[in-house]
């Protein structure tokens, strides 16, 4: 945030360190342009009110992981007041959490512990780097909610390029803070539990459903739960006290000597605006209307944004191929490329573990395969494999349909050759298919589908079986 | 030739007319600190080995005609300040076995030119004393008479330039620590503005008032020095990107129509007769000169010091907390971290350093922020009201340095508010952010010197050397004291 040391993970400890991140006596902060200008970026996406000036405060206090014995934070003018986010749950419904600020500040190190020592170990390399802490109001009712708070917040933040937002990493860090009212009471309840140590979405879910029951308990036997800090522990699934709030700790929170006070100028503010990426949610409801996407699958696609970008390079593979064709686009282009991308790619991925820009299907590629199948060149079914050899090898489509011999059979005076076969060969089929209906009559379409080793274009088998059967 | 006759300037002619070397100036350096430091304790380290080596390179630039204002002149560095790889103790036992891992920015800039840093010189714990009398390594003296202390917390580096010990030293200036012992010691004292020159390798008292200082012989030299020190620096974001000016251009002899204002509240009562008499003599001097003297007001320039003392301790508060001994400097152990905390601390700080944490602790912990920090820092806005007021009528304005001479070792220790009234007449400047030049302006009858202090708006620093100067000029007083 200040210096100029590498943000980045290390596997030796102390590495990416400097004069300024160990707290060496004269070192001077220098304001880092770059984080501030991605905190505003956040403040914008999150709707918040940006004041013209803010500054840097100190946060004293002593703790070995601390190199200068204070933080650089920012108490009373932080870079983002303010503002708001909507969230989406599974069910459809909608909730609108309030962010109270979004204040930027500096990382400390890590302290460890090595098992069986009677001393600490303290890495300095996290210390120094830019953290911006989002504080939301106390809207959060049920650990899914804030679950899909912090979901949606990491999204944002990805699709801002403001950070990876890895909750395993570090990242992304949450301390929840869960206290429990009776329902119809209104204000705040007595007591405040703050839980940290949560490093996955799942851990937050259940260190606030943990604490929801534990607190609830206590409450029910009249007892007040106390105003501690509290940590999750993983693998035994519960929260353990970790420190006492009943006194607040006095940080002497004063203005940083060392630092100008920032301005930032409507003119600049606009142009960050102008700057922004299209955010989730927008990109989410694009979706939904251009291709047809249910909320569900469109909400998975954006939630993975490297899937959402290889999805509309594919889909504008295909908008250039209707071009040139002077064809019309019946809209169902994407809807098929987005069941393609959800459903086979994204599994082939998974099991790869290999990110959608990795693997060695084009979006040209996959556009071509999506045409193809439009086009009843090849079958669902056959398609599938012609996919799986795709995403194996990078080679064209129309080269592995020609080489598997997948190509499919819409030749219909073949196919009523087949048809006719199958008729001569099955009377009691025939028979069952005239007076039993549907069921019945798929029999015949299979044996038809058999007869050619799977590659006839079902439609037209279901035409001229249809007219042959009535002739 | 005798070295303590030299200055900056005459040093550097004499070495591009190769009438002396580098090598020789080393020697000659380093010779008078083995003669005369034993006496007053201005250094606290001698850098023999390194100063020989940048002796023996400032030579080898020299004959290759690469030679600059400062090329081969020996110098010394107060010990808060940072030379890579040197001791920075600032004083203090905590950081006593403490190595500079970098440069400070002002050191760097001057090691551009190849200077030959002698060593590091004593100071007043972080700064902290005006008379080096809280040093943890034992006080300097003064060395117009031993006895007495050197002023503070910069005396080391005043007394080693006053003593012929080296021709010039670096200090810095945080309520008056360059300016108060120039004027005890009978040299020149020159604090910037805040913001004219960097202060990333000072070890920090006061974030928002420090500066670092220069002490020597002449006016000329100190603009010779503070010309290669000034300018902005990208570690330090309180520095201006205000060019610089040539000094050397502003050295004039006469002061023709230079509005000087006198505050008439500095010359308070309880000022030494002999001081007020030496100072008033110093200012008639710049009438004679040809500057208009006027009497006038500088209405809150003496709340200055109550708002110091709450300023201060709550940034030096802030400033020690790293001295905790995880990192480096002392560690002493105890049965848990608190404990090694209070150790390690308890041991390390002396008594003025816990007394400033304790007072800043307590002016900015909840509840008494408003009362102390929050007034002292509206004092502030007042402070610097009134010189931009008189600044608007004035070019410069004169004053005297300290309230008296060179006091006496003990005299002012059982007492701390007696300590902080020497900084009286110098701590305004820092408090409104501008500069100040103090000028040896003659002799007690006793022998001790007395400086004049002379202010000038902000990043005006060429006045104070226009001024200076042509006072120095015509002074011409050539003080030395006897070793």
């Amino acid at each position: 945030m200040f210096c100029g040391s590498p943000n980045a993970e290390a596997a030796e400890p102390n590495v990416h360190i400097c004069e300024l991140c160990t707290g060496q006596p004269g070192t001077l902060p220098v304001i880092n342009r770059e984080a501030v200008e991605k905190s505003l970026k956040v403040g914008l996406a999150l709707n918040c009110e940006i004041a013209e000036y803010s500054k840097f405060d100190r946060k004293n206090y002593f703790y070995p992981d601390l190199p200068k014995g204070y933080q650089i934070s920012q108490f009373d003018m932080p870079i983002n007041g303010r503002g708001q986010m909507t969230i989406t749950m599974t069910n459809g419904d909608t909730r609108t959490i309030g962010i109270t600020r979004a204040h930027l500040e500096e990382d400390a190190g890590k302290l460890m512990h090595p098992a069986g020592a009677d001393y600490s170990l303290v890495d300095y390399n996290r210390a120094g780097t830019p953290l911006l802490e989002i504080v939301s109001e106390p809207d959060i009712r049920s650990a899914e909610e804030a679950k899909v708070y912090l979901q949606e917040l990491q999204n944002i933040m990805r699709y801002l390029g403001v950070s990876d937002a890895d909750m395993e990493k570090g990242h992304l860090r949450c301390d929840a803070n869960v206290s429990l009212r009776k329902i119809g009471e209104s204000g705040f309840p007595p007591y405040k539990v703050e839980v940290k140590n949560m490093n996955s979405f799942k851990a937050v879910a259940n260190a606030i459903e943990y604490e929801i029951k534990r607190q609830a308990e206590l409450l029910d036997q009249g007892q007040t739960p106390a105003r501690e800090t509290r940590g999750w522990v993983d693998d035994k699934a519960i929260t353990v006290s970790q420190r006492s709030k009943e006194e607040s700790q006095d940080y002497r929170y004063f203005p940083e000597p060392d630092l100008p006070i920032m301005q930032f100028t409507k003119a600049y503010l606009e142009e960050l605006r102008r700057d922004l990426p299209e955010l989730p949610k927008a990109r989410k409801e694009r979706f939904m209307s251009d291709y047809s996407l249910s909320d569900k699958d469109a909400y998975t696609l954006v939630a993975y944004k490297e899937l959402a970008n290889y999805f509309e390079h594919v889909i504008s593979e295909l908008d250039e191929w209707l071009q040139v064709e002077k064809q019309a686009d019946d809209g169902k282009y994407g809807f098929a490329a987005a069941n393609w991308i959800l459903g086979n790619f994204l599994a082939a991925l998974n099991e790869c573990k290999m990110l959608p820009q990795d693997s060695k299907v084009t979006p040209e590629n996959f556009a071509e395969l999506i045409k193809l199948i439009r086009q009843g060149k090849v079958s669902n079914l056959a398609a599938k494999d012609v996919f799986a050899k795709m995403f194996a090898t990078g080679e064209d489509p129309s080269n592995i349909l020609d080489e598997l011999g997948l190509a499919q059979v819409s030749d219909e005076g073949l196919i009523l050759d087949v048809v006719r076969k199958v008729i001569a060969e099955n009377p009691k089929g025939v028979e069952d298919a005239k007076t039993k209906g549907e069921k019945a009559f798929g029999f015949l379409v299979g044996q038809t589908m058999k007869e050619l080793k799977g590659k006839g274009n079902p439609q037209v088998i279901n035409e001229i079986l249809k007219k042959e059967l009535q002739s | 030739m005798d070295f303590t006759d030299l200055t900056v300037k005459s040093a550097a002619e004499l070495l591009a007319h190769k009438k002396i070397s580098a090598k020789e100036l080393f020697e000659m350096s380093l010779k008078r600190i083995r003669q005369v430091d034993d006496k007053i304790h201005a250094f606290l380290y001698v850098a023999q080995e390194q100063a020989k080596q940048q002796a023996v390179e400032a030579d080898q630039l020299i004959a290759d005609g690469e030679g600059f204002a400062l090329t081969g002149i020996p110098y010394a560095v107060k010990d808060n300040i940072l030379v890579k790889g040197m001791q920075a103790t600032a004083g203090s036992k905590i950081l006593e076995n403490y190595k500079a891992t970098y440069d400070a920015t002002v050191i760097k800039k001057l090691q551009l030119e190849n200077p030959v840093i002698m060593g590091k010189t004593n100071l007043d714990e972080f700064g902290m004393g005006v008379s080096t009398e809280n040093s943890a390594f034992g006080p300097t003296k003064n060395p117009y008479d031993l006895t007495r202390v050197p002023g503070g917390s910069s005396g080391g580096s005043a007394a080693a330039v006053a003593a012929g010990e080296v021709l010039f030293a670096l200090g810095t200036d945080t309520g008056g620590s360059s300016r108060q012992p120039a004027s005890l010691c009978g040299v020149v004292g020159f604090k910037p503005t805040y913001g004219r020159a960097s202060r990333y390798g000072l070890i920090p008292l006061g974030s928002s008032l420090d500066q670092p200082g220069v002490l020597a012989k002449t006016v000329e030299d100190a603009a010779i020095v503070f010309q290669i020190m000034a300018g902005s620096d990208v570690h330090d974001s309180t520095t201006l990107p205000k060019p610089v000016p040539d000094y050397s251009a502003f050295l004039k002899p006469d002061v023709k129509g230079l509005r000087v204002g006198v505050p008439k509240e500095y010359f308070i009562e309880g000022i030494q007769p002999e001081v007020r008499q030496i100072v008033e003599q110093g200012i008639a001097k710049f009438q004679d000169l040809g500057a208009i003297v006027e009497e006038m007001s500088l209405p809150n320039a003496m709340h200055a010091l109550s708002a110091y003392y709450i300023i201060l301790p709550v940034e030096i508060s802030a400033n020690l907390s790293r001295y905790d001994g995880i990192r480096y400097g002392l560690s002493v152990p105890g049965k848990n971290l608190e404990e090694g905390y209070f150790q390690t601390r308890s041991q390390g700080f002396g008594a003025e350093v816990k007394r400033r944490i304790m007072i800043g602790t307590y002016a900015s912990s909840a509840g008494y922020y408003d009362a102390y920090y929050k007034k002292a820092k509206q004092v502030q806005v007042l402070i610097k009201q009134d010189f931009a007021r008189a600044f608007e009528r004035y070019d410069l304005i004169v004053t005297p340095t300290s309230p008296s001479t060179a006091f006496k070792f003990g005299e002012k220790t059982a007492d701390p508010i007696q300590a902080y009234l020497e900084d009286i007449f110098t701590v305004a400047l820092n408090i409104a952010g501008v500069p100040g030049l103090v000028v040896p302006a003659g002799l007690t009858s006793q022998g001790l010197p007395v400086g004049l202090q002379i202010i000038a708006p902000h990043f005006a620093e060429e006045k104070l050397f226009w001024a200076g100067h042509a006072l120095e000029q015509a002074l011409n007083l050539k003080l030395k004291p006897n070793l």
